[in-house]
C-alpha cells in the first residue's frame, strides 16, 4: 500500500501520482499521512481505487471525484466531493460549507454535521449526512437526493428544482418553492436504499423522516412571483 | 480573501509561548493575504500605566522628549510607550501636536498592536511577534479590496483602549456607517472598511454596550461580508455574517481556543489532534473571557 506523507511530498506530487494510475491498477488503496488541513488532497482522480486520508483536509478534497473511494478521516474543509461525478466520498468528522456542491452523482456520506450550504446547486448526487446541515442547504438543488439525519438550518431548498430532501430532525425554516411533501413508497424505497449505502442498515427506521422537494410555483415566470426571484 | 488568527489562553503556562503560536498561524495564512500583516498581543500591563503603540520613523527621540516616567520599547518601525495613566491624554496630546508623523496603532493597559505592509512572515519576524508572550492575541494577513495597500490600511484596528478589531470579507455601507460615528466623535486613520466596524464597537461599547450587544447591533447595522475576531482587554470575540460568507474554523481544547480562517492555520497547535474542532455558526456571537 502506497503511503504519501504530505509532510514530506507537496500535494501537487500526491495528485499527480494518483491521476497517472490507469483504471485497472493494482496499487487500489493509498494512504496519505499528515493532511493537516491543505487544500484539494485527491482531487480529480478517475480511477477505482481507494484514498484514505489520516487527518483533517482542507477544501475541495476529492473534488471532480470518479469512481475513486476517498475517506477523510477527520473534518473537510470547504467544498468537499465539490462536482463529485461518481465513486463515493466518506467523511468521518464534520464537513464545511458547500459540501457536495454542484456535484452530478456517487454518494457522500458525511458521519458529523455539514455546516451551510451543503449540497448546493446538486446536480444527482447522493448525500447522507448522519449530523445536521447548516443554512442555506440545497439551495438550487436539481436533481439527486439529500438525506440528514439531524436538523436542517435556514431556509432549505431554496429555489429547489428536482433533488429530494429526507430529513429525520426540525428544519428551521424552508426557502422559496420548496415544501413538505408526501411520502410514498418509492420514497421509502429510495430511502432505505440510501441508508443501507451508508452504513446504517436497520439502524435507522425510514419512517422517522419528512420529505421536502419543489412546489414548482418558481419554473416559469409568473408576474405573482416577481419578488421571489 | 483575507486570512484572519486569533487565539486566546486557558493555561498559563503557555503565556511565554503566546507569540511564537501566534506567529506560525498567522504564517500560514501568508496564502490568504499576502500583501501586509498585523497583529495585537495582551501581554504584560502595569496597573495604574497606559501603553501606546506608534508606527513611524525617528522613534528614538519620543521618549527623552517626553519626560522622565515614560518607558520605551522599539521594534523595527514601532514604538511602545509606557505612561502614567493620568498622563496618556496629555501624552496623546502631545504626539498629535509635536509628532503628527507619527501614527497611533493602538492603545490600553495591555494591548500591543504592530501591522505592516510586506508578507506576513517577514512582518511577524521584524516586530519579534515569536518572542512575545500575552494572554491572548489576534492577527491578519491582508489581500486589500477596499482600499489600498499601506500601512495604515493593515488591521487589526483599534478605536478604543484596549479593543482591537480584525476582519475578513467587505462592508458594502461603510461609508454611511462612518458618517454616523464621526459626529460621535470618532477619527479614522484610514479609508479602510474595517476601521469603521472597529469604530462602530467603540461607540456602541462606549453607550454602554457589552461587547456580545455591541456585535448584535452590529447584524443589523453593518452590511456585508465579515468575519470578524475582536479582542478585549479580557477576551476575544467572533462573529460571522448571517451568510456566513467567509470561512472560519476554530479548536477548543482545555488550554486554548484558536481560531483560523482555515483549519491549516491551526494544526500545528500543540494537542491539536485531540482539540474539538467546529465551525462557528452564522449570525451568532462566540466570547471567550478571562474572569
Amino acid at each position: 500500500m502506497p503511503v504519501i506523507d504530505l509532510a514530506q511530498t507537496r500535494v501537487r506530487e500526491l495528485n499527480a501520482q494518483l491521476h497517472a494510475l490507469s483504471r485497472d491498477t493494482n496499487e487500489t488503496l493509498w494512504r496519505v499521512e499528515n493532511p493537516n488541513g491543505q487544500h484539494a488532497l485527491a482531487v480529480g482522480l478517475d480511477a477505482p481505487i481507494t484514498v484514505e486520508i489520516a487527518g483533517h483536509a482542507g477544501y475541495y478534497c476529492a473534488s471532480m471525484n470518479k469512481d475513486a473511494h476517498v475517506v477523510v478521516e477527520g473534518n473537510a474543509g470547504v467544498g468537499v466531493a465539490e462536482n463529485m461525478m461518481s465513486g463515493r466520498v466518506h467523511v468521518k468528522g464534520d464537513a464545511s460549507q458547500s459540501a457536495g456542491a454542484t456535484a452530478h452523482g456517487g454518494l457522500l456520506v458525511i458521519d458529523g454535521s455539514a455546516s451551510a450550504r451543503c449540497g448546493i446547486s446538486m446536480k444527482g448526487v447522493d448525500i447522507v449526512v448522519k449530523g445536521s446541515i447548516g443554512p442555506m442547504s440545497a439551495f438550487m438543488a436539481q436533481s439527486g437526493t439529500l438525506v440528514v439525519l439531524g436538523d436542517a438550518g435556514d431556509a432549505l431548498g431554496d429555489s429547489i428544482y428536482e433533488a429530494r430532501l429526507y430529513v429525520m430532525g426540525s428544519v428551521k425554516s424552508l426557502g422559496a418553492d420548496c415544501v413538505e411533501k408526501p411520502m410514498r413508497d418509492e420514497h421509502r424505497a429510495e430511502l432505505r436504499r440510501l441508508l443501507d449505502a451508508a452504513g446504517l442498515d436497520g439502524s435507522v427506521s425510514v419512517e422517522s423522516f419528512k420529505r421536502y422537494g419543489s412546489a414548482r410555483t418558481l419554473y416559469s415566470f409568473h408576474v405573482d412571483n416577481a419578488a421571489s426571484y | 480573501m483575507c486570512g484572519i488568527v486569533g487565539l486566546f489562553l486557558k493555561d498559563p503556562s503557555l503565556e511565554p509561548s503566546l507569540g511564537e503560536m501566534l506567529a506560525g498561524m498567522l504564517e500560514v495564512m501568508s496564502d490568504r493575504g499576502p500583501d501586509s500583516a498585523g497583529f495585537a498581543v495582551y501581554g504584560e500591563g502595569a496597573p495604574g500605566r497606559t501603553k501606546i503603540t506608534l508606527r513611524g520613523k525617528n522613534l528614538a527621540s519620543v521618549a527623552p522628549a517626553l519626560g522622565a516616567d515614560v518607558q520605551a520599547t522599539i521594534r523595527d518601525t514601532h514604538l511602545v510607550l509606557s505612561v502614567p495613566t493620568p498622563d496618556a491624554g496629555a501624552v496623546r496630546a502631545w504626539l498629535a501636536r509635536e509628532r503628527p508623523d507619527l501614527t497611533v496603532t493602538g492603545s490600553g493597559e495591555r494591548v500591543e498592536i504592530y501591522k505592516d505592509v510586506g508578507l506576513p512572515a517577514k512582518v511577524a519576524e521584524r516586530f519579534g511577534l515569536a518572542g512575545m508572550a500575552g494572554t491572548h492575541g489576534v492577527g491578519h494577513t491582508r489581500m486589500a479590496t477596499e482600499s489600498a495597500v499601506t500601512a495604515d490600511g493593515a488591521h487589526p484596528f483599534s478605536t478604543g483602549a484596549d479593543q482591537c478589531l480584525v476582519h475578513n470579507g467587505s462592508l458594502s455601507n461603510h461609508r454611511s456607517v462612518r458618517r454616523v460615528l464621526e459626529p460621535e466623535g470618532m477619527t479614522f486613520t484610514s479609508d479602510n472598511d474595517s476601521e469603521v466596524a472597529a469604530a462602530y464597537l467603540t461607540v456602541k461599547m462606549r453607550q454602554g454596550a457589552s461587547l456580545a450587544e455591541a456585535l448584535e447591533a452590529g447584524l443589523k447595522d453593518l452590511d456585508g461580508f465579515y468575519t470578524f475576531v475582536v479582542g478585549t482587554k479580557e477576551g476575544f470575540a467572533v462573529l460571522r455574517d448571517p451568510v456566513s460568507c467567509k470561512p472560519a474554523v476554530m479548536a477548543e481544547t482545555d488550554r486554548y481556543v484558536a481560531f483560523g480562517s482555515e483549519y491549516r492555520a491551526l494544526a500545528g497547535l500543540p494537542g491539536i489532534e485531540s482539540a474539538r474542532v467546529f465551525e462557528p455558526e452564522p449570525a451568532r456571537i462566540y466570547a471567550w473571557e478571562h474572569a
